[in-house]
């Protein structure tokens, strides 16, 4: 890795130098990644706070649906992106995450929120090692099947034990708002808006960087070619293992985020519907890159509100508005696939080099 | 015992079922190495298809008809417009368009239907310990499982498919139309879909009625082992055995922890499933 490291170096000292924006990149580039990671989530925050701060409440739970489902995409792009294996039950880690965030609240009031978080990802860890070492022999269609199975099955439990986990209904809870130190600067939806995008960014950055490192190397190889994987002394299994783990836990934090800033939790929300979207989001962002990522969640949140205006202004019935986004994502699914499978990620970045050699 | 007898019938005729939607996902994957998580969408379209004609006309068969024929029609376009494309490019394309059509036509389906549920007629006589509505279910599929091993076994056509699917260069070259017998066995498997829909969508239809019927289907196929449609059909009867046991005994809520639970189960002891031949992967 060293050499080829070294020779990434060199190519990119042979290129001829551009200004100084190209040079600045340059050295971003050359950051290591623990430095780079935390700072450019550091920028994101700041971003995310200065454009709360002039929206309104409505908006601010848009925005910050659209942290927790990046944090969940992101980890579905880790299992599916660079380690390979299709899973289509991540809404059952969600699931999992959003249950025990409002147990947490509902039962033990005195802790804070950093913490529930903190347990909800040991839960959902712990689910995704169960899950994961149960299928790390299936591949392809076998582990997609188990997978769905998973999704369709968890929600059921609310059922099985209605005392537990409220039935059908879900549980409904309030959660403390901001600190009364700052009560009169940022209000209540800001504030949980932020604290999503804390942790969901807190939870990329850990991502990005097991994506940067060994691990990360290791997923890929696995992923283009397992029996060659093995023979250079790769651990097979327990790689796989490792990358359901990581992804089910940020799928289950990702379900604490939403709990968090709904202040429910009900099964109807951890349809099978929702674990195919959170897919159709990722590869319409763009397979094997944290962007698409981000881009797939826009689309997730976006895609259904301009749907119902689209649906509103055209006066369309309650039936197909309702379908729409659904029919829509399918559509996306399908074209992209069919016509351009680096999705939106590929397609800005293909526009960017586009710019950038026409300067 | 009584209870148990219960169990065991009405296992068998859900058993059934699952091995027709079983077998429909095995002739599709023997074809074109293709999971079709879109099958259960394709029959969800039929069977609505049927209960439209049934409507118009009164008459339940010729919505039965129209359903089959639906399925023949929508898996054949299918597999030419969406499935050929792909083609040869990573198996995970082939998964996300099914799924894109998965999504797109349940959707269309709640445009056109609406999401709430439509009373839909049993195709006989419903009532008793094993109905006539049973018996059908098991007389059909096994009606549908002989006549297609009967096709593959003893007409030129099944030869056809049978050698495009082993090796289609071979086939190619010994004039074989390869392309259109994946089409038409994208059609037959569409059209047993569209039976398995048929019999398991009452006593009511809206869009998202054959999810956990599909799960079961995916198990059962899964357990028989993907490649073997006799797999598909042992394999439907015990997942559907399986859960009439697991409903009965500890309660309806969990058939389907039950049915993954039996598919981790089989699957750690043989990866394959359980009528699996050993095979070599290539490095």
């Amino acid at each position: 890795m060293v050499s080829l490291r070294n020779h990434e170096s060199t190519a990119r000292d042979t290129r001829p130098r551009r200004g100084r924006a190209a040079g600045l990149a340059e050295r971003w580039r050359a950051l290591p990644a623990l430095v780079r990671f935390p700072l450019a989530a550091l920028a994101a925050f700041a971003a995310v706070v200065a454009l709360t701060s002039v929206t309104g409440p409505a908006e601010d739970l848009r925005i910050g649906s659209v942290g927790y489902y990046m944090l969940a995409i992101a980890g579905l792009q880790l299992l599916i992106g660079y380690s390979g294996q299709v899973s289509l039950g991540h809404g059952a880690f969600m699931f999992i995450g959003a249950y025990t965030m409002a147990l947490l609240v509902l039962h033990q009031p005195a802790f804070p929120l950093w913490l529930n978080m903190l347990i909800t990802v040991a839960v959902s860890c712990a689910a995704g090692v169960l899950v994961g070492a149960a299928t790390a022999r299936l591949h392809g269609p076998y582990l997609a099947g188990a997978t769905l199975a998973l999704a369709v099955g968890l929600p059921a439990l609310t059922v099985r034990f209605p005392e537990l986990l409220g039935g059908s209904n879900g549980l409904a809870f309030s959660v403390r708002g901001a600190p009364p130190a700052l009560a009169g600067v940022v209000t209540g939806s800001q504030w949980q808006a932020a604290a999503v995008w804390l942790t969901a960014l807190l939870g990329l950055v850990v991502l990005a960087t097991v994506n940067a490192g060994r691990l990360g190397r290791r997923m890929r190889a696995l992923r283009d070619d397992e029996s060659a994987a093995a023979l250079a002394g790769i651990p097979v299994g327990r790689t796989k293992v490792v990358a359901f783990l990581i992804s089910a836990g940020s799928g289950g934090l990702a379900g604490a985020c939403q709990a968090y800033l709904l202040g429910t939790a009900t099964p109807s929300s951890f349809t099978v519907a929702l674990s195919l979207s959170l897919l159709a989001a990722l590869v319409l962002g763009g397979l094997g890159s944290m962007w698409g990522a981000f881009w797939g969640a826009v689309a997730l949140v976006y895609v259904e509100l301009w749907g119902q205006e689209l649906a509103h202004s055209l006066s369309l019935g309650t039936n197909v508005a309702n379908n729409l986004p659904i029919v829509f994502f399918g559509v996306l699914l399908i074209l992209v696939i069919l016509i351009w499978p680096q999705g939106l990620h590929g397609m800005f970045s293909r526009l960017a080099g586009l710019v950038r050699r026409g300067r | 015992m009584n209870h148990f007898i219960d169990l065991t019938l009405s296992g068998l005729s859900s058993g059934a079922v699952y091995a027709a939607l079983a077998l429909s996902l095995v002739i599709i994957y023997q074809a074109t190495r293709v999971v079709n998580f879109a099958q259960p969408a394709l029959a969800l379209i039929s069977v609505y298809i049927a209960y439209t004609v049934s409507q118009a006309t009164g008459s339940y068969w010729l919505g039965f008809g129209a359903a089959l024929v639906t399925g023949l029609v929508l898996g054949a376009a299918t597999e030419r417009l969406l499935i050929r494309p792909v083609h040869g490019r990573s198996p995970l394309n082939a998964i996300i368009i099914t799924l894109g059509l998965l999504l797109v036509l349940q959707g269309l389906a709640g445009m056109v239907w609406s999401n709430e549920p439509h009373s839909f007629s049993y195709p006989l006589d419903y009532r008793g310990r094993f109905s006539a509505s049973d018996w059908f279910a098991l007389g059909s599929v096994a009606a549908a499982a002989l006549l297609l091993f009967a096709l593959y076994r003893f007409t030129p056509l099944g030869l056809r498919m049978r050698a495009a699917a082993f090796h289609p260069e071979a086939a190619r070259l010994s004039g074989v139309r390869v392309g259109l017998m994946l089409t038409t066995g994208w059609a037959i498997a569409s059209l047993i879909g569209a039976l398995a829909g048929m019999l398991a969508a009452p006593p009511f239809i809206f869009p998202n009625v054959l999810d956990a019927v599909f799960v079961y289907a995916i198990a059962a196929a899964v357990v028989g082992g993907l490649e073997n449609p006799f797999g598909a059909l042992v394999g439907g009867v015990l997942i559907g055995l399986c859960l009439s046991y697991v409903s009965g005994y500890a309660g309806p809520e969990l058939t389907t922890l039950a049915a993954l639970a039996i598919l981790v189960l089989v699957l750690s002891v043989r990866p394959g499933g359980l009528f699996s031949r050993p095979t070599a992967r290539k490095v």
